[in-house]
C-alpha cells in the first residue's frame, strides 16, 4: 500500500523510473519523495537498525529521506524533482 | 544611490526567498542596492507560500486559502524584482566565514564576498520523541501540509494531525477542503487553554475569529477533536496502522494510516551561529536565538535576521522584518532610508508579538513529555539514539551542557545536526539534571550547515586556503 494518495495530477504526462528494478509510472510535477512514496510505504532503511523510513519534513531539513540511485549517487528524496529514467533503490540498508 | 558606486563593493547577500527575503530583496532594490538572493527551493514564496512544480488546476485559493491574496502578492512582488537582482534558486548556503559565503548551485561550490548580509532562514516544525515516531506514514505537520500543497497528495486514507499549535487546526482543515480523510484532531493542550485566544481578539480579531471557523467546520464535518490528549504513542510495525493516548487516566485508540504531527516551530538559526551572532534564551520560544534588536539587527555589524529564523513570529511578521532590515541595511550604510516606515514596521511587528504569547498560551508546548519519555523510544532518529542512551550517557558522563551530551552520546550530530531532536535533547537535559532548559546551552552549528557531497566541500577549502 502507497503512503501517498494523490489528489491532483492523476491525469499529468508520465515519467517512467524504476524501483528496486521493477518499473514505475509518477506524473509530471512530482518530487522524487512523491513518485516512490505514491507506489511504496518505504524510502530507505535507517543506517543502525534498517527500520523503515519514509521521510518526515518535506522540506529538506530532517535528512530522513535520502534514497540511492543505482549509479551510487545520493539525493534528497522531497527537495529532488523526479527524472525521467532514474533508477532508485529502496532496499539498500546502509546508505554508501 | 548610482548603479556605479554599488558595483563597487560585494552585493549585500539575502539568505532565503520566503515571506522576510522577499520584502527584504524588494526594499533593498527600490533603494538602488542590487542584493543576491539565494534559495534553496525551485521557487520563491518559502514553505507557507511554496509553490508547486507545475500547475495542477487548483487555484491560488485552493493552495493558500485565507491568505491566498499575500500568497499571489509576494510571488508576483518577487517576479517584479526580476533584472534588478541577482536569484541563485536551488542554491545551499553551505557556510559562512570571513565575510564570505560558501553557496552550492548546480552541482558545484561557489564562494561570494557579502556587504551586508540578511539571514531569512525561516523554522521548521518542532517534536519531541513519542513511540512510533521514525514509521512510515508520520509526517511532520509542515510536512503533511507540503505533500498537499505542492504535490497535490494526501499522507493517507485516513489521517490523524497530533501536536499544538496553529499548524494543527490549519493542516486538518486544508486537508478535510481537499477531500482527504481526517479522522481526528489530537490537540495536547487542555481545552481550556484555548480560551486564551478571546484576548488576542482585541489585537486581530480576523486572526481569531478564523481559527474558531475552522474548528467549528472541522466538528461539522464530524472530525473528532480531543484535547489534552497525553502518553502519545504511534502503533505499527512496517508503518503506522494506529494512534494511542491517554486522556483523564483513560486509554484511547484510533486507526489511522497518516499522521502530522508537530508541536508549534523552532527557528533555523545554524547561518546565524555560523557569522558568529550572539545568542540568547527566548522564553516564548523556549530556545536560545540570536540575539537581535526591533530592526533585525544581530550583535555582528552588517547581519541581519529576519521571519521566523529570528523567533518564530509567522508569516505576516515576516514580511514586515525583512523589509525592516532592509532599511537597518540601508541605514548602516549611511543610504537613504524612511524611519517613519522603519517605526510603523516596528509597531506591527511588537503588536504581532504580544498576539504570539497569546498564541504560545493557547497552543502550550508539552515540555513536561520527556519527563515520561521511554527509555526505549528513538530521541535521534538519525543516529538512532533512544531517550534511555541519552539518559545513561547523561548520568555515566555527569553532563550539564549541551555539546558534551553530542560528544559523549552523539544525539544531534547526525545528518540533521539536531534540528529534530535538538529541542527534545535540551528538555530531557534540563529534566535529568534538574535546571531550566535556558542553562544546557545549544548545538553548536558546524558548515556544510546540511549535507553537501565531500568533493565539494574538499575544493571549496582549497580555494579559501589559496
Amino acid at each position: 500500500m502507497p503512503l501517498l494518495h494523490r489528489l491532483v495530477r492523476a491525469d499529468h504526462p508520465s515519467i517512467p523510473f524504476t524501483l528496486d528494478g521493477t518499473p514505475c509510472e509518477a506524473r509530471a510535477g512530482d518530487t522524487v519523495l512523491t513518485a516512490i512514496l505514491t507506489q511504496a510505504d518505504r524510502l530507505r532503511l535507517s543506517e543502525f537498525t534498517a527500520s523503515p523510513r519514509a521521510g518526515f519534513c518535506q522540506m529538506g531539513a530532517c535528512q530522513d529521506c535520502w534514497v540511492v540511485l543505482e549509479s551510487g549517487e545520493r539525493l534528497r528524496a522531497c527537495s529532488t524533482a523526479l527524472s525521467p529514467g532514474m533508477r532508485i533503490l529502496t532496499r539498500r540498508a546502509r546508505v554508501a | 544611490m548610482s548603479a556605479h558606486s554599488t558595483s563597487e563593493r560585494p552585493q549585500p547577500l539575502i539568505v532565503g526567498a520566503g515571506p522576510a527575503g522577499i520584502r527584504a530583496a524588494q526594499a533593498l532594490v527600490a533603494a538602488g542596492l542590487r542584493p543576491l538572493v539565494v534559495d534553496e527551493a525551485p521557487a520563491c514564496g518559502g514553505q507557507i507560500y511554496r509553490q508547486r512544480l507545475v500547475p495542477d488546476g487548483r487555484s491560488s485559493r485552493d493552495l493558500y486559502g485565507s491568505e491566498a491574496a499575500k500568497a499571489e502578492a509576494l510571488h508576483r512582488d518577487f517576479a517584479a524584482l526580476d533584472g534588478k537582482l541577482d536569484y541563485w534558486p536551488q542554491a545551499l548556503l553551505w557556510n559562512l566565514r570571513d565575510g564570505r559565503a560558501d553557496i552550492m548551485v548546480a552541482g558545484t561550490s561557489r564562494q561570494v564576498a557579502h556587504d551586508g548580509l540578511i539571514l531569512a532562514t525561516g523554522a521548521t516544525d518542532r517534536t519531541l520523541p513519542i513511540p512510533g515516531w521514525t514509521l512510515p506514514g508520520v509526517f511532520t505537520l509542515g510536512g503533511a501540509q507540503i505533500a498537499l500543497k505542492s504535490q497535490g497528495c494526501a499522507i493517507g486514507s485516513r489521517i490523524v494531525f497530533l501536536g499544538s499549535g496553529p499548524l494543527l487546526y490549519l493542516v486538518a482543515w486544508q486537508y478535510m477542503k481537499a477531500g482527504a480523510n481526517v479522522a481526528a484532531v489530537l490537540d495536547t493542550a487542555p481545552f481550556a487553554a484555548k480560551f486564551n485566544l478571546l484576548r488576542g481578539l482585541p489585537l486581530f480579531p480576523a486572526i481569531v475569529l478564523r481559527g474558531m471557523r475552522m474548528t467549528a467546520e472541522l466538528k461539522l464535518a464530524g472530525i473528532a477533536l480531543h484535547y489534552g490528549v497525553g502518553d502519545v504513542r504511534i502503533k505499527g510495525s512496517d508503518k503506522v496502522d494506529a494512534v494511542a493516548w491517554r486522556k483523564d487516566g483513560l486509554e484511547h485508540r484510533l486507526a489511522c494510516d497518516g499522521i502530522g504531527y508537530g508541536l508549534a516551530l523552532r527557528s533555523e538559526t545554524q547561518l546565524a551561529d555560523l557569522a558568529g551572532c550572539r545568542f540568547a534564551f527566548n522564553q516564548r520560544d523556549r530556545a536560545l536565538l540570536p540575539k537581535h534588536d526591533a530592526a533585525g539587527r544581530t550583535s555582528v555589524p552588517g547581519v541581519y535576521l529576519a521571519g521566523d529564523g529570528a523567533g518564530i513570529a509567522g508569516a505576516d511578521a515576516a514580511e514586515r522584518a525583512g523589509e525592516r532590515a532592509a532599511l537597518a541595511l540601508l541605514q548602516d550604510r549611511g543610504l537613504p532610508h524612511d524611519p517613519t516606515r522603519a517605526a510603523t514596521l516596528e509597531a506591527e511587528l511588537a503588536r504581532i508579538g504580544r498576539f504570539r504569547d497569546v498564541l504560545e498560551a493557547a497552543f502550550p508546548f508539552p515540555a513536561h513529555w520527556v519527563k515520561n519519555t521511554a527509555d526505549a523510544t528513538t530521541l535521534c532518529r538519525c543516529e538512532e539514539i533512544t531517550a534511555g542512551e541519552v539518559r545513561a550517557a547523561i548520568s555515566r558522563f555527569g553532563v550539564h551542557e549541551l555539546n558534551r551530551l553530542k560528544a559523549v552520546s552523539r544525539v544531534g550530530m547526525g545528518r540533521c545536526q539536531g534540528r529534530v531532536c535538538g529541542a527534545a535533547a535540551a528538555e530531557l537535559l534540563a529534566h535529568e539534571t534538574n535546571r531550566g532548559v535556558e542553562a544546557v546551552g545549544r548545538l553548536r552549528s558546524q558548515a556544510p550547515v546540511k549535507p553537501v557531497p565531500l568533493t565539494l566541500a574538499l575544493a571549496a577549502q582549497r580555494e579559501a586556503a589559496e
